[in-house]
């Protein structure tokens, strides 16, 4: 066949090679010109980290020891800051699979999963902290502030995950499922479902890690648990205690992140 | 015999945007019973035609309808409201198979009772004992009742054609349709596939079009053959009459790839030279 044929020497060289080296120098400008302005932006100062080196070192021993005296009011904030995180989660869950299901285009037509999109976007684009410092206006101080804020966020996040997932389906069992005379619920259940399950767990379970991580500051606006002792200790200058408290959260949320990423290794 | 066909269709015709027609006024009428072939080469339109018969893609504004059993399928490009409904008597089996991988054979076959059980019952995924027996005895008649409780996807491709059947025959289907059944299999479960469906429309009694790459299966296992070339019926007979001779005719001078079934019509069809035959005999027909 086509072995036979002698390739020419200029052949080899594809046409329009050397424009590409062009844009990517260009590229390149751009992006180096966005650090500069950046870096006057964000007010970076790296001369100062040397500078004041010494009132740093004097800080961060204030730090040490640790001081565990009131580790049974610590600990017992840290486990409502893992209930916020799981209740947080579970009914962003709860809401993420028909909004993931109503923002995936080969499940709905345009007008439905064009606005459900928008709204999930700007569940997703505000921040949890600023949800919870408005639910704590709306609900009051606590924990209960602190998961509606994390429900509202994670939907967002959840719900796009999970039309992703969706959308990437394989449409041949769908139509199995459509040719026995299903309905469109069943076709979603019984074709869909099943497809995106292993995918969904795994993003659900990453979302209650990060969940356990956010927790633990929404406290710091008065949305309950750890976070409300941190910034107590923080504005108190307890450093000791600051870093006590500190420990516990890394403790847990590594703890929880270890487990979660074996159980999700499970479903991929 | 129009008045109690099991499939008609009527002047059917459907185009995908570009010049060629997919389906010129495709006229068939099937009568209870029946196992029909549908042969011709790729793109000639088997697939597509059989995809309107099940509703899934509706033909062309003002053409024709597609009754099976006596109801509307659809009509004048529009596909009938109660689709999903009508669709529980006409099986369906997949090139692909097109079976939920993840999901069990079980639940794969019990699929078949999705239309007749009550919603919140198929939801949860709860079916009755009499349920999953007639499942079990589907799946006994075509041999797979040992792998019952198998996921799908660790079947072998023959395996996974009779799991279709068996969600076909699950779903009391008078008529089912089989896209190019056999052509992702090797010719050992090729041959099991057409033994079972041939069995089915013998002993129960069941409808069956089925759309073949070879004209040897058609021949051997349908009285009748329907011959599709570029969208539009170019033969409508008896099995026995397709000789070489004939199918030349119809197919260009290279057909013999399409009788002796060691290579597919695929390769015929990708050769140039009758392509451009085939285009010529369109052009001139």
């Amino acid at each position: 066949m086509a072995h036979a044929v002698p390739i020419p020497p200029g052949a080899l060289e594809p046409p329009g090679a050397g424009k590409r080296t062009l844009a990517q120098a260009f590229g390149w400008a751009v992006f180096v010109l966005i650090l500069a302005w950046a870096w006057k932006g964000a007010d970076v100062r790296p001369m100062d980290l040397v500078k004041d080196s010494g009132n740093m070192a004097q800080f961060l021993t204030e730090f040490f020891p640790p001081d565990f005296r009131e580790w049974r009011s610590y600990l017992r904030e840290m486990v409502v800051t893992v209930h916020i995180a799981v209740w947080g989660t579970v009914l962003a869950i709860v809401c993420a699979v028909p909004f993931g299901l109503l923002s995936s285009s080969n499940i709905v037509p345009w007008w439905v999963y064009q606005p459900v999109r928008r709204l999930m976007d700007a569940a997703r684009a505000i921040n949890e902290m600023v949800f919870a410092m408005l639910f704590v206006v709306a609900v009051g101080l606590g924990p209960f502030a602190g998961v509606l804020a994390l429900w509202i966020h994670t939907t967002g996040t959840l719900a796009k995950l999970f039309s992703e997932a969706v959308e990437a389906i394989d449409p041949r069992p769908v139509e199995g499922v459509r040719a026995t005379g299903a309905s469109a619920l069943e076709e979603v259940f019984y074709g869909v479902i099943p497809q995106v399950m292993p995918l969904w767990i795994s993003y659900s379970l990453y979302r209650f890690e990060s969940n356990v991580r956010s927790a633990s500051v929404v406290g710091m606006v008065g949305a309950g648990g750890i976070g409300v002792i941190l910034y107590e200790v923080i504005r108190g200058f307890e450093y000791a205690q600051t870093c006590a408290v500190m420990l516990i959260i890394i403790t847990f949320v590594s703890t929880i992140d270890i487990v979660s990423s074996r159980i999700r290794k499970q479903f991929i | 015999m129009t008045q109690g066909a099991a499939l008609k269709v009527e002047g059917l015709s459907k185009s995908f945007g570009g010049p060629q027609k997919a389906l010129k006024d495709v006229r068939l009428t099937v009568a209870p019973g029946e196992m029909v072939a549908l042969i011709g080469a790729s793109g000639s339109g088997k697939s597509t035609l059989l995809r309107h018969i099940s509703g899934f893609v509706a033909g062309d504004p003002g053409s024709g309808a597609i009754r099976v059993n006596q109801h509307v399928m659809q009509e004048g490009g529009r596909v009938a409201g109660s689709i999903r409904h009508l669709r529980a008597d006409v099986g369906f089996v997949f090139q692909q198979f097109n079976l939920v991988g993840r999901l069990t054979v079980m639940t794969n076959v019990l699929m078949g009772q999705l239309p007749r059980i009550p919603l919140w019952r198929s939801l949860i995924g709860r079916f009755t004992r009499e349920e999953k027996a007639e499942a079990w005895r589907a799946m006994k008649s075509v041999g797979i009742e040992n792998l019952a409780w198998q996921r799908a996807s660790t079947l072998s491709g023959g395996q996974q054609q009779r799991v279709a059947i068996a969600r076909a025959l699950v779903q009391r289907a008078g008529i089912i349709l089989a896209d190019e059944p056999i052509a992702s299999l090797d010719p050992e479960s090729a041959r099991v596939v057409m033994e079972i469906l041939a069995r089915i429309n013998r002993e129960q009694g069941i409808t069956v079009l089925v759309s073949l790459h070879q004209v040897q299966f058609a021949r051997r296992y349908c009285v009748r053959t329907v011959a599709l070339r570029l969208g539009e019926v170019v033969y409508d007979g008896p099995s026995a009459a397709l000789e070489a001779g004939m199918l030349r005719q119809l197919y260009g001078a290279s057909v013999e790839e399409m009788l002796d079934g060691t290579e597919t019509i695929d390769a015929v069809m990708n050769d140039p030279v009758v392509a451009e035959g085939l285009g010529v005999a369109a052009a001139t027909a």
